[in-house]
């Protein structure tokens, strides 16, 4: 609604720098980075039993979504403290393959994960939390954003505001033939938001997405599951919690499998499946398809593995991971059924498939705020992404840049060499999306700089620049780095004798060298390990973290590698620079074909580098570009009477 | 600030074709590294705006085999030079195909190849042009750039694209498989050995030699496309081969023998270089001179892409013209040869039906070539009977512009590089997102070539080729 509409019936409840609406993953880093931030922070949720609620598997991270976590925290967010705290089985994913895709995941107790945030949002300086549905933002004469109101008919007002709905937003719960409104796990949907939100012009759209059956873990026969344990070594996801004990695993998931019958009772009840009905119109994510589809897609198949997982340890609710349906409950009973382990299972809450309203990202400025309403900041699924890390990304930097722009100052935009981060917004805003949009670790170019172990290090100095990180974050990470940098300083002074060496080689069954190398170079071959020249190490050798003996050794290892790819962006970075003026006609500039003209108009990106990066912009187009902002650039310093740039370099 | 690219770029910066003299230019931090590495006589610390004379070497060759060509340079240091960036421009004797070698030993020493216009653009950038020629600077770019985009697109449909699109697929194949083992660790999907990945990345890298070995396009570019002019004396090969220069470059008179050694000239057919060699004819003599020029004709026949074979319709089929065609025969030149009919005026020859009594299925032109007007039209069908018979069965077309397959090549040549350092990161056991690199590299460079804008295909092939998802 706008500002001069009928206000009077609302009554005004509070004026506040910020208002969140939602407090899901993407909700609650906004919140808090907002507030840490200085902001007077309102957070708006329609229950707050749905703080940081996990309505779907129960882990955080995974490959990719374990380097984001490490980014949120890097900038002085919130996920990886609170999943350190509440996890209850953790595991380093592909340890077989090289230090940049190694990926952290943890399984959490979700009701102490959601018990633990709200917690912690309570006890937040400078930020309110407060049970309300939004029905309708209050937008004013400049086109910006300046309150909200709630179904109460109460009325904040606010100089920005953070859209974080989630799968709220106009709810669609389908299970078999059954298909009504409701938000995830029993909540409502928030559906008068999502008709004024249309009605306001947003370019909205339809995603779907799916959520298997939880079942009751006496019921089922766990010696007929294989055992899934976590590691022994547990690592931390919070920097903060480096170097820190923060306890064991507490509980196993199991492994099983699908079989011909399960596929069967499958195939032959298809028709009554919402997915295959027509029912759902809105496009799911193909990493995380539904059984039936994986069913009837690879027929092939003869088995699809499927984990039980549990909720917490306060429950005895099992997720059964893999095995997402819109099959109605009668058939996902005798499906569940034929599975080794499952045969009697008891099932909790059935599963279900949700159709939720979202955004069409690319109507999003980099900084994630809408190009539509100023000062209206967007992250999580809102924005066409899923998955709670995904959220939590978008949620701290919409907090961020939120924050930002009431002080005046220029937003964060991290760059795709710099984070998973910038990658995951720069993919949305600048590609958009057809499909609710998950990070992969293939989706980076500069896979080997991003790795989770150096999170900290590629972050923490921005979010301190940028105001996001608080001096006790920073100043241990200065410490950090300057252990890494005497280190390695030591390790370029320090020998040990040929004899001594040699043997040293041939104890772990390295070959033998000819000079006599300093262990930085020693650690260059690939079977030296950091660990392993303990032994002829002296009482200098430093007590480092794990952490920092990874980044050590990959720095070392991988010098050849991340040095080709840090110049690489270097090139990058050049285009970057270039800021393309907003109002900028493109139809009027010489030289840019048809096609560019027409995305260039629509996307209207913000530098020449996210230009270069549309899909139907070629690099002849790039160039043009480049030109005409040099020609812009210099026509209005002749006329300022400058000296003309023409002249910097003649001879 | 000055724009400054952090690549060094190179380009032949003189016109294609024939020159007294030709150009490659270099900009860049490190333009004089590379001069180092490639010119043998490069001084230490040159002084700029000097003349230097020496050799343009091969620095991967010893001996005389590495002398490239006789050259000077001259180095322009930052910012006084075009660009503004540091330039060293050598100069060498002007044939595209002498140049060429040199741009490529620059290449392959650490340059890459200037995009069209790029030259212009740096110097516009950095204020060595004025605001008035901004337009113009666009237009150059635009245009020059428009070329080889709608090259590639007339090559999709080719044979060469058709190649390079299977290549791709190849590695995709492999691109799929290792980021469904990185990104899905914990998926009910085989991991790959890394033998299999080896044999895969190593058979592609295989296809790509192989490319560039044999399509025309990159072989020609190199090369150039050699074309031997044969015919008894006096049947009018020196005034085909004037005629084909448009200028007088071999001595035409009416004494027979009078071309008593090879002449060796190069010449652009729609952009694609030709070598055309006006040889003596080949017939029995007692002259010592011409009986040297005459076997160098039989070796110029057996090196010979496409023969002209140039033939006095003024008279019978002489027993000269017999052994001429018995000599193409021989050298296995029989489809590739264009009869030239010269003479039609005088004609006492009837095109297809005699020249078929001495070469099976002629192809034959009938002209006068001493006579100006039927002179343009002759060139013109020759040319497109040189074009229609490399490219014959190809379905490759001729690239328009030389630059154009110069890119190909180049890419080409990159591309098997990364596949290559995927093979020995991959036997070396490196860590599998390192083992990627290479092959995400080749797979990227022959898009370019085909024009194909990277996209989502990687992950569009593991989503549509594996069962995922929780």
């Amino acid at each position: 609604m706008r500002i001069t509409d009928d206000l009077s019936e609302y009554s005004f409840m509070g004026d506040f720098d910020t208002i969140v609406i939602g407090a899901g993953h993407a909700g609650c880093e906004a919140g808090l980075i907002s507030a840490r931030m200085g902001m007077k922070t309102l957070m708006l949720s329609m229950n707050l039993e749905a703080v940081a609620m996990m309505p779907c598997n129960p882990s955080i991270g995974g490959t990719g979504k374990g380097h984001l976590v490490c980014e949120v925290d890097a900038l002085g967010g919130e996920m990886g403290i609170n999943i350190d705290k509440t996890f209850i089985q953790s595991k380093m994913l592909n340890t077989s393959k090289g230090p940049a895709v190694h990926s952290l995941r943890a399984q959490a107790d979700k009701n102490r994960y959601h018990l633990e945030m709200k917690k912690t949002i309570e006890d937040q300086e400078n930020l309110f939390l407060k049970q309300a549905e939004v029905t309708d933002l209050i937008i004013n004469d400049d086109g910006a954003v300046c309150g909200v109101v709630t179904k109460a008919m109460a009325r904040y007002s606010c100089r920005t505001a953070v859209m974080a709905t989630g799968t709220f937003l106009g709810g669609k719960i389908f299970i078999g033939d059954a298909a009504y409104s409701g938000g995830p796990s029993g909540l409502a949907a928030s559906d008068e938001l999502a008709d004024n939100l249309y009605r306001e012009g947003f370019p909205l759209r339809r995603f779907k997405t799916g959520t298997p059956a939880r079942m009751l873990g006496r019921s089922l026969d766990y010696s007929k599951m294989k055992v899934q344990h976590g590691d022994d070594q547990i690592v931390p996801f919070s920097f903060m919690n480096e170097g820190r004990d923060i306890g064991g695993n507490r509980a196993d998931c199991w492994l099983s499998y699908t079989n011909e019958d399960t596929h069967k009772i499958i195939l032959d009840n298809i028709h009554r499946s919402a997915m295959y009905s027509g029912n759902i119109t809105g496009v799911g994510p193909r990493y995380c398809p539904s059984i039936e589809d994986k069913v009837s897609r690879f027929r092939d198949r003869k088995r699809h593995q499927l984990f039980v997982e549990p909720e917490g340890l306060d429950t005895d609710e099992m997720y059964i991971q893999g095995m997402s349906t819109s099959l109605p409950e009668d058939v996902q009973e005798s499906f569940y059924h034929t599975i080794p382990g499952l045969e009697h299972g008891e099932i909790v809450r059935p599963a279900y498939a949700i159709e939720y309203d979202c955004i069409d990202p690319l109507s999003l400025r980099p900084s994630l705020e809408s190009k539509r309403v100023k000062n209206l900041f967007c992250a999580g699924q809102f924005n066409g992404s899923s998955g709670y890390e995904e959220a939590a990304a978008q949620g701290i930097i919409a907090g961020i840049n939120s924050a930002r722009k009431i002080q005046g100052m220029d937003p964060l935009v991290l760059r795709r060499d710099q984070a998973y981060i910038g990658v995951l917004i720069d993919d949305l805003v600048t590609k958009g999306t057809d499909e609710p949009y998950r990070i992969l670790t293939s989706r980076a170019e500069y896979r080997l700089l991003l790795r989770q172990d150096n999170a900290d290090q590629r972050l923490t100095p921005i979010g301190y620049a940028y105001g996001s990180v608080s001096q006790e974050r920073y100043e241990k990470y200065l410490r950090k780095q300057q252990r890494i940098s005497d280190e390695v300083d030591r390790l370029k002074h320090k020998r040990i004798d040929m004899a001594s060496m040699q043997e040293f080689l041939r104890e772990i069954g390295a070959p033998e060298s000819r000079d006599n190398p300093c262990f930085f170079d020693l650690l260059k071959r690939p079977e030296v390990r950091y660990d392993y020249l303990e032994r002829v190490d002296d009482e200098t050798r430093p007590r480092l973290t794990r952490n920092e003996i990874t980044e050590i050794e990959v720095e070392i290892k991988y010098a050849g590698y991340i040095e080709k790819q840090r110049s690489n962006v270097k090139k990058l970075r050049q285009m970057e620079n270039r800021r393309l003026p907003e109002n900028i006609d493109y139809g009027s500039i010489r030289g840019l074909r048809l096609e560019a003209v027409e995305k260039l108009n629509r996307i209207r990106p913000e530098t020449v580098g996210q230009a270069s990066r549309i899909s139907g912009v070629n690099p002849a187009d790039v160039n043009v570009l480049l030109i005409y902002l040099e020609k812009e650039s210099r026509s209005r310093k002749v006329k300022g009477n400058d000296r003309p740039e023409a002249d910097r370099c003649r001879d | 600030m000055v724009f400054k690219m952090s690549d060094i770029i190179a380009a032949i910066s003189t016109p294609p074709g024939q020159g007294g003299v030709g150009i490659v230019r270099i900009s860049g931090d490190g333009s004089l590294g590379i001069m180092k590495k490639v010119f043998s006589e490069c001084p230490e610390d040159p002084a700029p705006r000097h003349v230097y004379f020496g050799h343009v070497v091969d620095p991967d060759k010893t001996g005389p085999e590495a002398v490239i060509d006789e050259a000077v340079f001259i180095y322009m240091k930052a910012p006084h030079s075009y660009t503004c960036e540091d330039v060293v421009e050598i100069q060498a004797h002007g044939g595209p195909v002498g140049m060429k070698k040199i741009l490529r030993t620059v290449i392959r020493n650490g340059a890459r190849l200037a995009e069209p216009g790029e030259f212009t653009k740096l110097a516009f950038m950095n204020g060595r042009l004025d605001l008035t020629q901004a337009e113009a600077v666009m237009d150059i770019i635009s245009a020059k750039t428009d070329l080889p985009y709608t090259i590639a697109e007339s090559q999709l449909e080719g044979s060469l694209g058709r190649r390079i699109r299977e290549i791709r697929q190849g590695l995709l194949d492999v691109l799929a498989q290792m980021a469904v083992n990185i990104d899905f660790p914990d998926e009910d999907i085989e991991e790959m050995e890394y033998d299999a990945f080896v044999s895969d990345v190593s058979r592609e890298k295989e296809n790509i030699v192989s490319l560039i070995n044999s399509a025309p396009a990159g072989r020609i570019t190199r090369e150039g496309v050699k074309v031997a002019i044969v015919g008894s004396p006096n049947a009018g090969k020196s005034s085909l081969l004037n005629g084909l220069l448009g200028e007088e470059r071999a001595i035409v008179t009416d004494v027979p023998g009078t071309t008593r050694d090879t002449i060796q000239e190069m010449m652009d057919v729609g952009g694609m270089p030709v070598i055309l060699e006006d040889t003596a004819g080949i017939r029995d003599t007692q002259d010592q001179v011409e009986q040297i020029g005459i076997d160098r004709s039989r070796k110029a026949l057996e090196r010979a892409d496409v023969v002209l074979f140039v033939v006095d319709g003024s008279r019978p089929l002489s027993d000269e013209d017999r052994e001429i065609a018995r000599a193409i025969r021989e050298c296995g030149k029989e489809e590739r040869t264009i009869t030239i009919l010269n003479k039609e005026d005088l004609s006492a020859l009837s095109g297809e039906a005699d020249i078929g009594e001495i070469l099976d299925d002629p192809r034959v032109i009938q002209t006068s070539l001493l006579e100006g007007k039927y002179l343009d039209i002759s060139v013109e069908k020759v040319s497109q009977e040189i074009e229609r018979m490399i490219f014959a069965g190809t379905g490759s077309q001729i690239p328009s512009a030389v630059v154009t397959s110069e890119r190909q090549l180049d890419a080409l040549e990159r591309a098997c590089e990364q596949a290559d350092s995927a093979v020995r990161m991959l036997r070396a056991g490196e860590a599998l997102e390192i083992c990627e690199l290479g092959v995400h590299s080749a797979y990227d460079i022959l898009g370019e070539v085909i024009g194909e804008e990277a996209g989502d295909q990687i992950l569009d092939a593991v989503f549509s080729r594996f069962c995922l998802g929780k």
